[in-house]
């Protein structure tokens, strides 16, 4: 074999727009009031993230319900050495948070400062952005008292 | 339904990192192998098929450079999936289930280790929810892990037994890239590189391709004296949100087995491409396997995981063992999105 | 953000960032290799024996691997098989407007390159005889961009059928 390939950095960069569509649009707005919106299913559980549908029975979905903005951690990870994509820049966590009044968890970031604040069955609460704008990234979790 | 056969296979090694070749270089020798195992030219495929992700080399239609390594001229019946091969196998099936081919030539590739793979596949997330957050693959695969730890589902034991047996067998592998004999507590006392994960509970980043001939009856029982009869084949889909799925079990897997026909018998040997090691003991309960079946003799794709490929060559090393008498009944599985969330099962048999 | 406070969120905005080290191959460095020197490189299949330039790893036609014995070395001179007049500005192209761009059959290649004509925008045609234009030697490297542009040379026009195959 010759000499070894020939390499050169390479940065793929693109932005992009999506329409949110119904139900994620009310979500995403009511996001930037700092409020959280699930969605309720006929059997009276709630969704969150909200969906237009139900996941189990494709039934049209519309009644959203305010959520709290604290709940319980039911998984996480430590991130030790976060990435620069990544939502903080510290060292934090990933977790799974089922938000009082939801039943199903959804994922996001727990600034906690270290893993040894981190446990399974944790409450946390959202530490919102100083300007909010309608996106998942308007807030962050942490531990709560 | 049509009798349909594997009848050739070739893979290239895993490598953590391909230093010269690029990606369609790598796949070159693996459909040069793959026409001389088989002896089947361009002329006898009437459908070509291929699985791989153009968000690995980071650039648009990177996959139509592995067309050079088929041979596009004259035009070919062509298709391609943003998948693991396994997937593009299953469509060069349905094709040849509807009587529009005889012969396909399947083949996946990728070579990861030209970017942050892990980061990457933050791109397979929910757009609006998950993705802006950037979750690595390895740190949502930690979360699924330690929920099932937290459920007593499995243990850290549990898991490490899986690395030490997948690379303990990928001994007698010449393309697996982790392997040796490991001890469980040698293993448990390395650190965590995502708490609960350790690196063995990780499948390695490797490039890499393979390549499969698929064939009705008349074809299949020319080249092979025992060709690996595709009896079920099923991939099933569960839905994005984490909350809505159970993450301590793969329903989808268990539905697929249950469609593929897979509990009907004894299965003589699995071949699973679960990237992690809670993964491979959700799967191996979602499929009812016990210590009658021979799993991963490959060593499976925690011993060497060409993503995009490493599905397909499950289905690959399943068919090999039914090629050569040692199993009659084999399953292969692959896996697509995160935590397990799309899963195929492929029936191999030898009669 | 151009949209008002308190107008409805309707659309997600995204960005993608992604670093990647990108490995260009045994035959594209071999190529490029060449191209330092000042050098083209052309991979002759050993089927047909038709000329692939840029080389690559295999004949497209015949999935026939090129080895190192299938190289076969080109002149920079050419022939424009056809082009076309830019007058739409392009992002990642910092050329002024309007701009020619012509596919080149170099000399003894089957396939053409892509790039761009420095010419009166009223001589370009098919059949013209053009010739790479090096940036001075000083400053050669692995990279296409050691040649800035093609330029007309003054040889008779090819004729037709020379080049009918290749366009």
């Amino acid at each position: 074999m010759s000499e070894p390939s020939l390499t050169a950095p390479h940065q793929l960069s693109y932005t992009y727009k999506r329409s949110l569509g119904p139900v994620f649009s009310k979500f995403f707005t009511a996001l930037r009031d700092r409020k959280v919106l699930g969605m309720k299913r006929r059997d009276g559980t709630v969704l969150m993230p909200p969906k237009e549908y139900d996941p189990d029975t494709g039934e049209s979905l519309d009644e959203m319900v305010e959520l709290a903005d604290a709940g319980v951690v039911t998984s996480w990870v430590w991130v030790p050495k976060p990435r620069r994509q990544q939502p903080l820049t510290q060292p934090f966590a990933y977790a799974l948070v089922q938000l009082d009044g939801a039943d199903t968890a959804f994922l996001h970031a727990v600034d906690a400062g270290s893993e040894d604040k981190m446990s399974t069955g944790m409450r946390v609460k959202m530490r919102w952005a100083d300007e909010t704008i309608g996106a998942i990234t308007d807030f962050v979790f942490v531990p709560a008292e | 339904m049509r009798d349909v056969a594997v009848v050739g296979f070739t893979q290239s090694p895993s490598l953590r990192r391909e230093t010269d070749r690029n990606e369609v270089e790598i796949l070159i020798p693996v459909i040069q192998e793959l026409r001389a195992q088989t002896g089947i030219t361009n002329d006898e495929v009437d459908f070509v098929c291929s699985g791989s992700s153009d968000y690995l080399a980071g650039s648009s239609f990177a996959f139509i450079s592995g067309l050079d390594a088929v041979g596009a001229w004259p035009p070919i019946c062509e298709s391609h999936v943003e998948m693991d091969g396994a997937w593009a196998l299953y469509e060069a099936w349905v094709k040849i289930q509807m009587g529009y081919a005889d012969v396909a030539l399947v083949y996946g590739f990728g070579k990861p280790s030209m970017g942050d793979v892990p980061l990457t596949m933050a791109l397979q997330l929910d757009p609006y929810m998950m993705m802006p957050l950037w979750p690595d693959a390895i740190s949502v695969a930690a979360l699924q892990a330690r929920m099932g730890l937290d459920a007593g589902i499995y243990s850290e034991r549990d898991m490490a037994e899986r690395a030490v047996r997948d690379r303990g067998n990928a001994k007698s592998s010449d393309v697996a890239q982790v392997k040796g004999d490991f001890t469980v507590d040698g293993i448990l006392a390395d650190p965590y590189i995502a708490n609960p994960l350790r690196k063995h509970d990780c499948a390695p980043i490797s490039d890499g391709a393979s390549a499969m001939i698929i064939a009705t009856a008349d074809v299949a029982n020319r080249l092979q004296d025992r060709p690996a009869w595709i009896r079920g084949f099923e991939h099933i889909c569960e839905p994005m949100d984490f909350g809505v799925r159970d993450l301590n079990a793969s329903r989808s897997t268990e539905i697929a087995a249950e469609k593929a026909g897979v509990r009907s018998d004894k299965i003589d040997v699995a071949e699973l491409s679960a990237p992690f090691t809670h993964q491979q003991i959700l799967i191996e309960r979602a499929l009812g396997l016990d210590d009658a079946t021979n799993i991963n003799p490959s060593g499976g794709a925690l011993a060497g995981n060409p993503i995009m490929a490493v599905g397909l060559s499950r289905i690959g090393e399943a068919a090999k063992r039914v090629w050569d008498g040692s199993a009659d009944r084999a399953v292969a599985h692959a896996t697509s999105g995160p935590c397990l969330q799309q899963n195929l099962v492929c029936l191999l048999e030898g009669n | 953000m151009s949209d008002d406070k308190n107008d409805p969120v309707e659309i997600f905005r995204g960005h993608v960032e992604l670093d990647y080290q990108y490995t260009a191959g045994v035959s594209a460095s071999r190529f490029l290799r060449a191209v330092e020197q000042g050098k083209f490189l052309g991979q002759k299949c050993p089927v047909d024996g038709r000329v692939y330039f840029p080389s690559r790893g295999s004949c497209p036609m015949h999935a026939v691997p090129f080895g190192d014995d299938s190289t076969v070395e080109l002149p920079d001179k050419g022939t424009v098989v056809t082009y076309s007049i830019v007058r739409v500005p392009s992002e990642n192209i910092p050329l002024e407007l309007p701009y020619i761009t012509v596919q080149v059959l170099i000399d003894g290649a089957d396939t053409a390159l892509g790039h761009v004509l420095d010419a009166n925008l009223d001589d370009v045609r098919m059949g013209m005889r053009v010739q790479a234009k090096w940036k001075p030697k000083s400053e050669w490297t692995t990279s296409m961009a050691n040649i800035e542009y093609f330029v007309p040379i003054d040889e008779p026009d090819a004729d037709y059928e020379t080049y009918k195959e290749h366009i």
